[in-house]
C-alpha cells in the first residue's frame, strides 16, 4: 500500500527562509517600515516578497472571478486583503492555494513557483489557509483537531499506525503543543468536546488554532473574525499580531476596517477580480479608486469642507452677477439654483 | 412448538458461517463508510474476488489452494486501484454509482457463457476446498457447544478460521482506528477539504481505505466459497452489499465491533423469525399462512424491525447518540 509515499513525499519545510525581520527588536515597526515609501499601485513590488503572484486567471463561465496581474506580499508582515463582496478574494485564495485550478497564472512562495501543486502539498511547503466557511471536523474532539494539523506524523503512515510505541512519544509532543495553542485560543475547556459542538465564532478560533498546529510560514485566513464576538476579537487581533511577531506573514480577508486599520501593515483592495489600489491601512479608503470600487464609480463623491465652500462662493458670485444684470431681483429660479450648489 | 429448536437454531445462525461471512464484509465496509465516509456500494464484488480467486486457481488451473489465497489477496487490491483511481478524486457520489457496476460487471463476467471453461456460468465452480478441509484439526463428528448448539466438524473448522479472521481483522482495525493513521481517515470522512489544508494527502488515504477493506472484503469471500465448498455468480449480487450495509448499520457505523454485533443479531434473528414462524405454522399457532410464505414474511419483519431501530436508535447499537446530535446542527 502507500504505507510510505505519503511521508516520502513530504517535501523538507523550507527551514532556509527565516524572516529576515531583527529577532530581537519589534517586528511590527519592522514591518511598517518595509512599506515606508512604496507607491500605492497595485502590484508595487515588496522588498522581501515571501508570495508572488503573476496574470492569475479564474473564469466562471462568462464571469471572471480573478484577473490578478501582479501582487507581492511582504514577509513578516500583516497584509489585509479587501474588498467588496464578491470581488474574488476567496475565489483568489483558492487558485494560491490549490483547492481550485487557475485558468492562467503563476506564483512563487519563496521563490518555489507552485501553480499547479496539489493543495495538500502546498500545505507542507508552509502556505497554510483556513476557510470563510469554517470547517471544523464536527465528529473529533477539539484535541483531536488539533493533532490532525501537525506534520510529519510517523504515525500517519499505516504500517508505522499498527505499532503505537513508534508514534506515542511523538504524540505527546503535539498533544502538548496543541494544548499550548488551545489556552491561547481559550479553548481549552472544551479539548474533549467534539467539535460539531462548539459555537460559530469557536469554531473559527478552533480553524484558526488548527491551522498553526501546521507551522506555517504563511498563514491565509479568510475573514477570520466574522462571527467572533468583539472581547474575543480583541484577543484575537492580539494573536494575529503574535503570529507576525513570531516571525509567521498573514495574508488575511476581512470586511471590517477598523480592524484592518488596527492590525495591517499593507492593505490590498480587490474590486471585480483585479487589484486596482495597495497601500498602507491609514490612507488606503481615501483612495479615490477604493471609493469607486466600494460606492460604484458614478456616485457623487463627497466633498471635502474647503471644496464645498468654494463651490459655496462661485454660487454666491454667480447670484450677484445675474442681480447685477436682471431687475427682478428676487428671481425664483436663482434661488433655487443657488439653494442646490449650496446643499451639495 | 419446539422453543429449543428454534432457540438453537437462533443460537447457531448468531456464531454461524452467514453471521462470520456478513461480519468480515461489513468490517470491511466499515473501513469504507463508517470511518473514511466512502460510499462503496460494490462490497459484493471484493468478496466474488475472493471466491473466485480460490476456486479458479484450485479447480481450474489445478494449483495449489494458498496460491488461490495470494492472488484472491491481491486481486482484492487491483480492484480496489481499479475502483478508487478514476473516482476517488471525484464527489463522493461517483464511487457510489462505479462501485455498484463494478460489482455487476465482476457477476456478469464469471457468470458468462463465453469464459465457462474458466468460471464455470451459472453453475459455477467446486472441488476447491480438499486442501482446505485437509487442515481441519477436528475430527469427524458432531460437536456440541452448550447443550442447544451443534456443529459438524466441517463447519467446526470453517468457524474457527472464520472467527480468527474476524477477530484479527478487529483487532487490526482497533489499532488503526486509534492511531494518527485513523485520525486522518475519520477526518476525510468529516470534510476533505480541511483535510486537505492541513497538508494530508487525502487521495492517498482514501487509496489505501479502500484496499483494506476491500481486502477485508475478500477475507469474508474467502469464507463464503469454503464453507460451501462451491461458488456461484448469483451470490455476489448486490444484495448481498445492502446485507452488509444493513449489518453494519445495525450494530453501529465507526464502531470496532458493530459489524460483528450487527451481523450475530441479524442473523440470529432472521432465523429465530423464520424458524419461529414455521414452528408455529406447523403446530397450528397460526393459520393464515403457509411455510412457504414465511420466506418473505420474515424480512417484511425485518424490515420493519430495522425501520424500528432507526427511528429509535439511529445511531445502531453501539453507536453514540452525542454523534447523532451533531448531525442536526
Ligand atoms: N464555483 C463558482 N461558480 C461560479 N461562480 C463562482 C464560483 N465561486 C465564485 N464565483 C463567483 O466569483 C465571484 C467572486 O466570488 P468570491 O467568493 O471570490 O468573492 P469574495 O470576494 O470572497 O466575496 P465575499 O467578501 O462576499 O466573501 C462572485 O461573483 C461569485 O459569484
Ligand atoms: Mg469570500
Amino acid at each position: 500500500m502507500h504505507a510510505d509515499e505519503a511521508a516520502a513525499d513530504r517535501s523538507p519545510k523550507a527551514a532556509g527562509h527565516t524572516p529576515q525581520a531583527p529577532t530581537d527588536g519589534n517586528r511590527g515597526a519592522h514591518a511598517t517600515a518595509a512599506f515606508a515609501g512604496l507607491a500605492t499601485e497595485p502590484g508595487v513590488a515588496k522588498p522581501d516578497p515571501i508570495l508572488v503572484v503573476d496574470n492569475v486567471v479564474r473564469r466562471f463561465g462568462g464571469l471572471t472571478a480573478v484577473d490578478v496581474e501582479h501582487v507581492e506580499i511582504q514577509r513578516g508582515s500583516i497584509t489585509a486583503l479587501i474588498g467588496p463582496n464578491g470581488a474574488g478574494k476567496t475565489t483568489f485564495f483558492n487558485q494560491l492555494t490549490g483547492f481550485d485550478s487557475a485558468d492562467a497564472g503563476q506564483w512563487t512562495f519563496n521563490g518555489r513557483r507552485i501553480n499547479g501543486l496539489a493543495a495538500h502539498k502546498i500545505a507542507r511547503i508552509g502556505m497554510v489557509r483556513t476557510f470563510q466557511l469554517t470547517k471544523a471536523l464536527s465528529k473529533l474532539t477539539v484535541l483531536e483537531n488539533m493533532r490532525l494539523g501537525a506534520q510529519k506524523q510517523i504515525g500517519e503512515s499505516f504500517l508505522r499506525a499498527l505499532i503505537p510505541s513508534l508514534w506515542r512519544d511523538q504524540e505527546d509532543e503535539i498533544t502538548q503543543r496543541a494544548e499550548e495553542l488551545l489556552t491561547r485560543f481559550k479553548l481549552d475547556a472544551k479539548r474533549g468536546d467534539f467539535a460539531g459542538s462548539l459555537s460559530g465564532g469557536q469554531r473559527k478560533l478552533l480553524e484558526m488554532a488548527r491551522a498553526l498546529m501546521v507551522g506555517p510560514e504563511l498563514v491565509m485566513l479568510d475573514e477570520p473574525m466574522a462571527g467572533v464576538n468583539p472581547a474575543l476579537t480583541q484577543s484575537l487581533l492580539g494573536h494575529v499580531k503574535d503570529l507576525r511577531e513570531q516571525g509567521m506573514t498573514v495574508l488575511f480577508v476581512e470586511h471590517d476596517m477598523d480592524m484592518v486599520r488596527d492590525i495591517s501593515d499593507w492593505v490590498v483592495v480587490m474590486a471585480q477580480g483585479q487589484v486596482i489600489a495597495e497601500g498602507p491601512p491609514g490612507t488606503i479608503m481615501s483612495d479615490t479608486r477604493v471609493v469607486d470600487a466600494y460606492l460604484g464609480a458614478h456616485h457623487d463623491t463627497p466633498l471635502s469642507a474647503e471644496e464645498e465652500e468654494r463651490q459655496l462662493a462661485e454660487a454666491e458670485a454667480e447670484l450677484e452677477a445675474k442681480a447685477a444684470q436682471e431687475p427682478g431681483p428676487d428671481s425664483p429660479e436663482t434661488d433655487a439654483t443657488a439653494q442646490e450648489g449650496a446643499g451639495r | 412448538m419446539d422453543w429449543t429448536l428454534i432457540i438453537s437454531r437462533a443460537a447457531e445462525a448468531g456464531i454461524g458461517t452467514e453471521t462470520v461471512i456478513y461480519a468480515l464484509a461489513a468490517i470491511g465496509l466499515n473501513v469504507h463508510f463508517g470511518y473514511t465516509g466512502l460510499l462503496n456500494f460494490g462490497q459484493a464484488a471484493f468478496l466474488a474476488v475472493g471466491a473466485y480467486a480460490i476456486a479458479v486457481t484450485v479447480s481450474t488451473f489445478g494449483l495449489p489452494f494458498f496460491l488461490g489465497v495470494a492472488i484472491g489477496l491481491a486481486l482484492a487490491i487491483v480492484l480496489a486501484l481499479l475502483l478508487g483511481i478514476p473516482t476517488l478524486r471525484l464527489r463522493a457520489d461517483y464511487l457510489a454509482i462505479v462501485t455498484i457496476a463494478a460489482a455487476e460487471i465482476v457477476r456478469l463476467v464469471v457468470r458468462a457463457v463465453a469464459l465457462r471453461d474458466t468460471f464455470g456460468g451459472t453453475d459455477g465452480l467446486q472441488g476447491f476446498s480438499d486442501s482446505f478441509y485437509s487442515l481441519n484439526p477436528y475430527p469427524a463428528g458432531q460437536y456440541e457447544l452448550g447443550s442447544i448448539i451443534g456443529f459438524d466438524h466441517r463447519t467446526m473448522w470453517v468457524l474457527t478460521v472464520g472467527w480468527v479472521l474476524v477477530a484479527i481483522s478487529c483487532f487490526l482495525i482497533y489499532l488503526l482506528m486509534k492511531s494518527p493513521w485513523g485520525r486522518v481517515l475519520k477526518a476525510i470522512r468529516e470534510d476533505e477539504d480541511a483535510v486537505r489544508s492541513l497538508g494530508k494527502n487525502v487521495f492517498s488515504y482514501k487509496m489505501q481505505s479502500l484496499m483494506i477493506g476491500g481486502v477485508i472484503g475478500s477475507l469474508a469471500g474467502f469464507i463464503f466459497a469454503l464453507s460451501r465448498a462451491a461458488v456461484q455468480p448469483d451470490l455476489f449480487s448486490t444484495e448481498l452489499t445492502f446485507y452488509a450495509y444493513t449489518v453494519l448499520i445495525l450494530g453501529g457505523a465507526a464502531r470496532i465491533l458493530g459489524p460483528v454485533v450487527g451481523a450475530a443479531i441479524f442473523w440470529a434473528l432472521l432465523v429465530l423469525i423464520t424458524t419461529g414462524l414455521e414452528e408455529a405454522v406447523r403446530a397450528g399457532v397460526i393459520t393464515f399462512i403457509t411455510t412457504n410464505q414465511v420466506g418473505a414474511i420474515r424480512f417484511m419483519l425485518v424490515g420493519l424491525g430495522l425501520m424500528l431501530l432507526l427511528i429509535f436508535r439511529p445511531q445502531g447499537i453501539f453507536g453514540d447518540k452525542r454523534e447523532i446530535a451533531l448531525d442536526a446542527r
